[in-house]
């Protein structure tokens, strides 16, 4: 039930089209990954309302035990 | 011999119970998400800071959920912990509570404040200092500055 980093780049990026992405396998298991992303729709959010609209555009692939991706470790901003 | 059977019989009725129990599932479930949810709500409510969590605060069950009880444990904040694992309805009840998908989730004051990375994050940058201050609840500074010093 792995994912690719590409596919979860493709997805954040259907979401936020001009985002700076960067994925990174933590455990090269294709199962645990850091991505960071840099959006200026991200001005103004909170860090959860941030990581929430990044959970959103991710479809359900972290839903439940059976979900595709186990762990994702999150870091959102907006540009500096 | 009689006690035997009267035991057969008893057991065949729980059976017969449990069967016809679970034929309507439709209406108990309802009410048992609502129930849920107003649990969760309860929970988070009456204490000052809840950690949804897999396992508990001494024996965490997940790396994400051990090192959310960890700061909180050694900055000396009191906190409620509330297995996931024991209980699938609250595990899913809690995601769809705070519409966010995954465990650990911090609490404070009935507000979501986030999950393992949100809470790394403000740890060491001092919000979640701030944050415990603007709500009095009571941790240990010099703890908090270890954390920080450790992570610099």
């Amino acid at each position: 039930m792995a994912m690719q980093a590409q596919e979860i780049e493709d997805l954040i990026r259907e979401t936020f089209p001009d985002a700076q992405i960067t994925i990174t396998d933590l455990a090269g298991d294709g199962n645990h990954y850091a991505a960071e992303v840099i959006d200026a729709a991200f001005a103004g959010m909170n860090r959860v309302q941030q990581q929430r609209a990044v959970y959103a555009a991710l479809k359900g692939k972290m839903d439940g035990p059976n979900g595709d991706l186990h762990a994702l470790a999150l870091t959102t901003k907006a540009p500096a | 011999m009689m006690d035997a059977l009267a035991d057969i019989a008893d057991a065949l009725r729980d059976l017969r119970a449990s069967y016809i129990g679970s034929d309507d599932t439709r209406t108990p479930k309802v009410t048992q998400m609502t129930d849920v949810k107003t649990q969760i709500d309860e929970t988070v409510k009456a204490n000052d800071v809840v950690l949804y969590m897999k396992g508990s605060k001494t024996m965490p069950q997940c790396g994400f959920s051990s090192r959310v009880a960890g700061v909180l444990n050694f900055m000396g904040v009191e906190f409620t912990d509330v297995d996931v694992l024991a209980d699938p309805d609250v595990r899913q009840g809690i995601k769809d509570y705070s519409d966010w998908p995954t465990v650990p989730q911090l609490y404070v004051k009935g507000e979501f404040v986030g999950g393992c990375d949100i809470i790394t994050e403000m740890t060491l940058s001092g919000e979640l200092d701030t944050l415990f201050e603007d709500n009095g609840v009571t941790y240990d500074k010099d703890a908090a500055d270890k954390i920080r010093e450790a992570n610099g």
